[in-house]
């Protein structure tokens, strides 16, 4: 059996994937991204591998994929995280689409055609607005862990949005309900609306929409919002926190399989 | 891809010298004789030298201070004085390194900018430009005075002409004053005929890079144009031009490309970032991209500059710049280029502290990409202000948008 392997370093998390020649997932696994990527590649390599007891040597190709992409010494190849997400997303639902990454750091719109092929794609601008950082952020002021998230968003009903493009005014809205005595449900709602918010005007949508990444792996709720503002339905694929790194698993089976002798 | 090495040019070794020597000429000993006018990059250079003044752009220095990224260490102390970090950052690193008394030209063993006698000014690129010479008038007590081209043109028609041109017309006066000189009409036409052949020869070295693969890029040419915005008007930088054409009708005549194995072609719209030139060239060759093209470069090119009427021919070549023209010219221009030099790409800078050369604002990618199918990245940054620029983002996004064009 042949392995291909995606890490994808992310600003936040790496998360690194193993997949057989028909693409399933035989190995997963996420951890911090630290302060030394290299190192943490290497220990997610080798905690997969143990786990799921796949001998290295049978991995024929890796690549590597996120902001860490560079720092990845075993790697035989990189792509740019919107590609592998791309690829990633588009294994799974093989149509014309709009794939939404909102990361740790930032969020990208990427539009696939029939054939997947990318037909442009847009990253935020250079702020966390609209991004895991933002939700981070929120959820520091509330003194709440970011598992609590999603279900405190789902129980409001309260409809509004933080007003402030910038993180660290949004953070000051938050003081005031605190102090005003909203709900901890409703502010942690409005602070989900703003993410979508900041996401729907970066870009319009074309076909399906196919949201990724941690934040909507995370508070699928975030993504049901994010559709309910496209008026259409935000799909999210299985494992969506690891859709980058499984892209990049795919572009190493494909890369390898497009050099092997017809 | 630690071993991507960038191609030098033989010429500009010839350019180190010949702006050296210019600016010793403007800052050395000898200059203490002479009648100093700045200028802005677009403004009435020719005017300034027929009547015999010594004309220094503050916009070179500008482009100077960014590219050793001294800029944004300067810029806030123009910000504390109260020019706000969202206008021209050539203007606040400027005045930042006025009030600090740092400037490359140190370096070069040169005190400094130097003090203008006259500043003049042309509004066609922007306001900012004329706010920035009002600043050293106030500073030295001395004139300030320019033309307010009307900005956001059309046809470039007789009107507009006739208006630029009485404007020219009636700066003569007071720089006959200022500078002790009676303007002579001969001087006045040879040196426009000076800076046209300068013009032609720019243009000519441009357009080279039409050729496939590409010898010289954008990043190459916002160090090469340094002789057609400070010298024109000058025989030097006629003399440099044509030994830089040579070098690079020889580099076609090899098939040298500028890029190892260029798979793809870049126009670049909008400002350089100057302090990430070199990121951004070692980038591209390594992912075997060639920019070849841009708005910025081509900007030097004065095709109407005619000896035989001089002010409207000075008029007309400063009001047909494509950064105060209307939409509908530029996207027109940018169609031109687009097949000229058989682009696959476009990238948009969208440079925050210039609104007046960023074109990613009002719809225009979107608006050429339906009409010519040819995709484009827009990447937030500056030209000086690096607060303003994220290295990783738009590292990422270059490379996403080559991995794009590799798909077609």
């Amino acid at each position: 059996m042949k392995y291909y392997c995606g890490i994808d370093i992310g600003a936040s998390t790496a998360k690194l994937v193993i997949i057989d020649p028909a693409g399933k997932i035989v190995g997963k696994s996420l951890q911090r991204s630290g302060i030394d990527y290299a190192k943490t590649a290497a220990e997610l390599l080798s905690s997969v591998c143990a786990r799921e007891s796949i001998d290295r040597a049978l991995i024929v190709r890796s690549l590597a994929t996120g902001y860490g992409r560079d720092n990845v010494p075993w790697s035989t190849g990189k792509m740019t995280e919107i590609a592998c997400h791309g690829k990633g997303a588009y294994f799974h639902f093989q149509k014309r689409m709009t794939v939404i990454d909102i990361g740790a750091q930032d969020s990208k719109v990427i539009h696939l055609d029939d054939a997947g092929k990318r037909e442009s794609f847009k990253m935020n601008r250079k702020c966390a607005a609209g991004t895991g950082a933002f939700i981070e952020e929120i959820a520091n002021r509330l003194a709440l862990d970011i598992s609590e998230l999603n279900a405190l968003a789902e129980s409001s009903d309260h409809d509004a949005s933080l007003g402030s493009f910038c993180t660290v005014f949004a953070a000051t809205e938050v003081l005031e309900k605190i102090r005003a005595g909203v709900k901890v449900g409703d502010i942690v709602r409005e602070a989900f609306n703003s993410v979508v918010k900041r996401v729907v005007e970066m870009d319009r949508i074309d076909g399906m929409l196919v949201t990724t990444g941690g934040v909507v792996a995370h508070n699928p709720f975030l993504a049901k919002l994010l559709g309910e503002s496209f008026n259409t339905e935000a799909h999210i694929p299985p494992d969506a926190q690891y859709t980058g790194a499984f892209g990049a698993a795919l572009f190493a089976r494909e890369q390898v399989n497009s050099k092997s002798p017809k | 891809m630690a071993s991507i090495e960038l191609k030098n040019f033989e010429a500009s070794k010839k350019m180190k010298g010949l702006m050296g020597q210019y600016f010793t000429e403007l800052m050395g000993p000898e200059a203490k004789e002479k009648k100093i006018a700045w200028c802005t990059s677009v403004g009435p250079a020719e005017l300034l030298r027929a009547l015999g003044f010594e004309v220094y752009f503050p916009e070179n220095h500008g482009a100077m201070l960014g590219a050793t990224r001294m800029a944004t260490d300067l810029i806030p102390l123009a910000n504390a004085r109260g020019f706000s970090p969202d206008i021209c950052s050539y203007l606040t690193s400027d005045i930042g390194s006025y009030l600090k008394g740092e400037s490359p030209f140190n370096k070069m063993g040169l005190s400094g900018p130097p003090k203008a006698d006259v500043l003049v000014f042309n509004t066609n690129q922007c306001r900012d430009v004329k706010d920035w010479f009002q600043f050293y008038a106030r500073q030295w007590d001395v004139p300030c005075i320019g033309l307010h081209t009307p900005r956001s043109i059309g046809d470039v028609d007789e009107n507009i002409v006739k208006f630029v041109a009485k404007q020219i017309e009636e700066l003569v006066e007071p720089l006959e004053k200022i500078g002790g000189n009676k303007l002579d009409m001969d001087k006045l036409k040879e040196v426009i005929n000076l800076s046209r052949k300068c013009t032609q020869l720019w243009k000519a070295v441009l357009e080279t890079a039409a050729n496939s693969p590409s010898p010289i890029t954008f990043f190459d040419e916002t160090i090469q144009m340094g002789p057609a915005v400070v010298l024109r008007g000058r025989q030097d930088a006629i003399d440099y031009y044509e030994i830089l054409l040579a070098e690079l009708k020889q580099r076609l005549a090899d098939g040298v490309g500028a890029v190892e194995g260029e798979n793809y072609r870049i126009y670049w719209e909008g400002m350089p970032i100057w302090g990430k030139l070199k990121n951004l060239a070692l980038q591209f060759a390594e992912l075997q991209t060639a920019v070849v093209a841009s708005t910025y470069c081509n900007s030097w090119i004065f095709d109407t500059l005619d000896p035989d009427k001089p002010f409207e021919g000075m008029a007309r070549a400063y009001s047909e710049l494509y950064i105060c023209r209307s939409d509908e010219p530029k996207e027109a221009y940018m169609e031109r280029m687009i097949e000229r030099y058989n682009i696959d790409g476009v990238l948009y800078h969208n440079a925050k502290t210039c609104p007046n050369n960023s074109n990613s604002r009002y719809d225009m990618p979107q608006r050429l990409n339906a009409k010519t199918d040819i995709p484009f990245v827009i990447i937030d940054g500056d030209l000086n202000d690096l607060r303003l620029y994220s290295e990783e983002q738009t590292r990422t996004n270059i490379e996403a948008f080559c991995e794009q064009l590799s798909q077609a």
